[in-house]
């Protein structure tokens, strides 16, 4: 992260791109001019110097902080102030990181173009007429148009890569428990993960570091210890085994992202690893694994938001019951994608479709987990695209949510997994006239993000493909 | 694969469940998109499974539990900020005694 600058001039900068470029990228939801500044004066003057000291960053607004609001991109929590901050957020407050502020998503974080926010949709600083990705896509955009050298972002199937792929930068999902996730606002509590956009690798490592580690606060945080993410990552791939699955290599794939897959493949060999083929067999069963596990958990997680204790509250009429209150402000509050979502959850949690649909898939969830196991018992990493396609036309998608679903083949069978991931930008495919940026996606086995990140920053070194930005 | 299409009553069943109230014409809506979705789901019948165990989460932990010790907590105060309606220190809700309330 550059520190060309004392931080009341990097947190200017940062604030005077924001204002130039934001209005054509609607990638913030909520600016903390003042505050960030103010905060940016405080660091100059704090003898105390951490990592990441005076360098303006921005979170995903599923992230609560004590200021400001956590809205979720939700009519639901349109108002909500959170009286807390999230564990990782705080992490990159104590070590010195100013936020600039808020970025949108989609809606709860379902989605995979960034569409599905009550705020409008974010745009590709590549291409204005295209989406960034879900649901993290103001974040990525944010990174990606110049504004801030990192964002949080959370990935429950892929809403770190897939945004980080269509920008052309750095998305990183650890492995499920390294990040806590108190704070985080729940979608599914067995997949959601927050991870980072970076421009570089080592911007990665150097975030990964500060906000990775147990947290009493969250149950599910892991206790492994957190190995030095940023001493190893110059140590070269020679004699690395990559396994590359064969059902990656999909006619579904678009031409594009097949010719940058295939050269960073040559690119791993002539940096001297060994690629491995394997089998992924049941990688075109994730997707409905995926979007069954998922839902569930959604509908159960968001039971809680009934207008009671905090967010939207209908206003009744007369004779209306507690029912009414429930119904009325959980159908004004959530946008059409939630509310589909949570109806497929209730459906496939419910008795008699139980064992069809959601015990199947935990059933398959375990030999996704398996297979992954086998190919790591061999390998050191797999190798795949991170989408099937490129970005594509805002509004192109909307009315058929299952080919959107579809776009998530290649990140979801990971959280399913629960394994550590990241995408890395690879090449670009030309569409229409346009460069739109194609990233590739690494997979390591759980806890080993220290090689997953040494093995993404040779590709960077050896490529070079971060060094391009969008003009917007 | 083709699914069963969803009935407009059992759509309107799971949106009861759900505690969400739909317009018909989301009914519709709704029903014909979660139709095209369960039917792709039906490929998970292709599979042999029957000596999987169902995995629901990957860490394989079970309930950690915590000391019963008293700590910090939010206060009143704070709460009552982000409730929609109050009489502090207690959030308002609609009369649920009394008049046979739907819930």
């Amino acid at each position: 992260m550059s520190r060309a600058g004392n931080a009341p001039e990097l947190v200017r900068a940062s604030i005077d791109r924001l204002k130039s470029v934001n209005p054509r990228l609607n990638a913030f939801v909520e600016v903390f001019e003042s505050r960030a500044l103010a905060d940016a004066q405080a660091s100059a003057i704090n003898s105390k110097r951490g990592p990441l000291a005076g360098i303006p960053i921005a979170l995903k607004d599923n992230l609560c902080l004590a200021y400001g609001k956590t809205t979720c991109a939700s009519n639901m929590l349109r108002n909500y102030e959170s009286p807390y901050t999230a564990t990782a957020v705080q992490k990159l407050i104590d070590a010195g990181a100013i936020i600039v502020g808020k970025t949108n998503m989609d809606e709860f974080a379902m989605g995979s173009s960034c569409e599905h926010s009550c705020f409008g949709p974010t745009f590709n600083p590549w291409d204005v007429s295209r989406i960034p990705g879900g649901s993290s896509g103001g974040s990525a955009a944010a990174v990606a148009a110049g504004i801030v050298p990192l964002a949080l972002g959370s990935d429950t199937g892929g809403s770190v890569r897939q945004p980080a792929s269509h920008c052309g930068i750095v998305g990183v999902k650890p492995t499920y428990g390294r990040v806590s996730r108190y704070g985080l606002v729940a979608y599914a509590s067995s997949l959601d993960q927050i991870g980072t956009l970076t421009r570089t690798v080592e911007d990665a490592a150097l975030a990964l570091s500060v906000i990775c580690g147990h947290d009493p606060l969250d149950t599910t945080s892991s206790q492994e210890p957190l190995p030095d993410l940023l001493g190893p990552l110059n140590t070269p791939v020679e004699g690395l085994k990559l396994a590359v699955p064969r059902q990656a290599r999909s006619d579904a794939n678009h031409p594009d992202v097949a010719r940058v897959f295939d050269e960073a493949i040559a690119t791993y060999k002539q940096l001297g690893a060994t690629i491995v083929d394997v089998d992924l067999p049941l990688l075109d069963h994730g997707i409905a694994a995926y979007y069954i596990v998922a839902p569930a958990e959604a509908s159960s997680n968001l039971a809680r938001f009934d207008g009671i204790r905090y967010g939207h509250r209908a206003k009744l009429e007369q004779g209306d019951d507690l029912f009414d209150l429930y119904c009325k402000s959980r159908s004004e509050g959530f946008g059409p994608e939630v509310q589909r979502r949570i109806m497929l959850g209730t459906h496939v949690l419910s008795s008699g479709y139980y064992d069809a649909y959601y015990n199947t898939a935990l059933k398959v969830r375990r030999r996704i987990k398996q297979d992954f196991d086998r190919v790591f018992a061999d390998c050191h990493a797999v190798l795949m695209p991170a989408s099937p396609s490129p970005a594509w036309k805002v509004g192109e998608k909307l009315s058929d949510p299952l080919a959107m679903y579809l776009e998530d083949i290649y990140t979801v069978t990971i959280n399913l997994a629960g394994l550590p991931a990241m995408s890395i930008p690879a090449g670009f495919a030309s569409v229409e006239g346009k460069q739109l940026p194609v990233g590739v996606q690494l997979v390591s086995p759980a806890f080993d993000e220290a090689r997953m990140l040494r093995i993404a920053r040779q590709f960077e070194r050896a490529t070079d493909q971060s060094a391009r930005t969008p003009n917007v | 694969m083709s699914h069963e299409p969803l009935s407009p009553d059992y759509v309107r069943r799971i949106a009861k469940l759900s505690r969400l109230s739909l317009s018909d014409a989301q009914v519709a809506e709704y029903g014909s998109r979660m139709t095209a979705v369960l039917g792709y789901m039906d490929r998970l019948r292709e599979l042999k499974l029957d000596d999987v165990e169902p995995m629901a989460n990957v860490g394989g932990t079970t309930n950690r539990l915590d000391e019963d010790t008293p700590g910090p907590t939010l206060s009143n105060e704070a709460l009552m900020k982000i409730a929609p309606d109050t009489v502090p220190p207690f959030v308002k809700v609609p009369k649920v005694l009394g008049e046979g309330g739907g819930a």
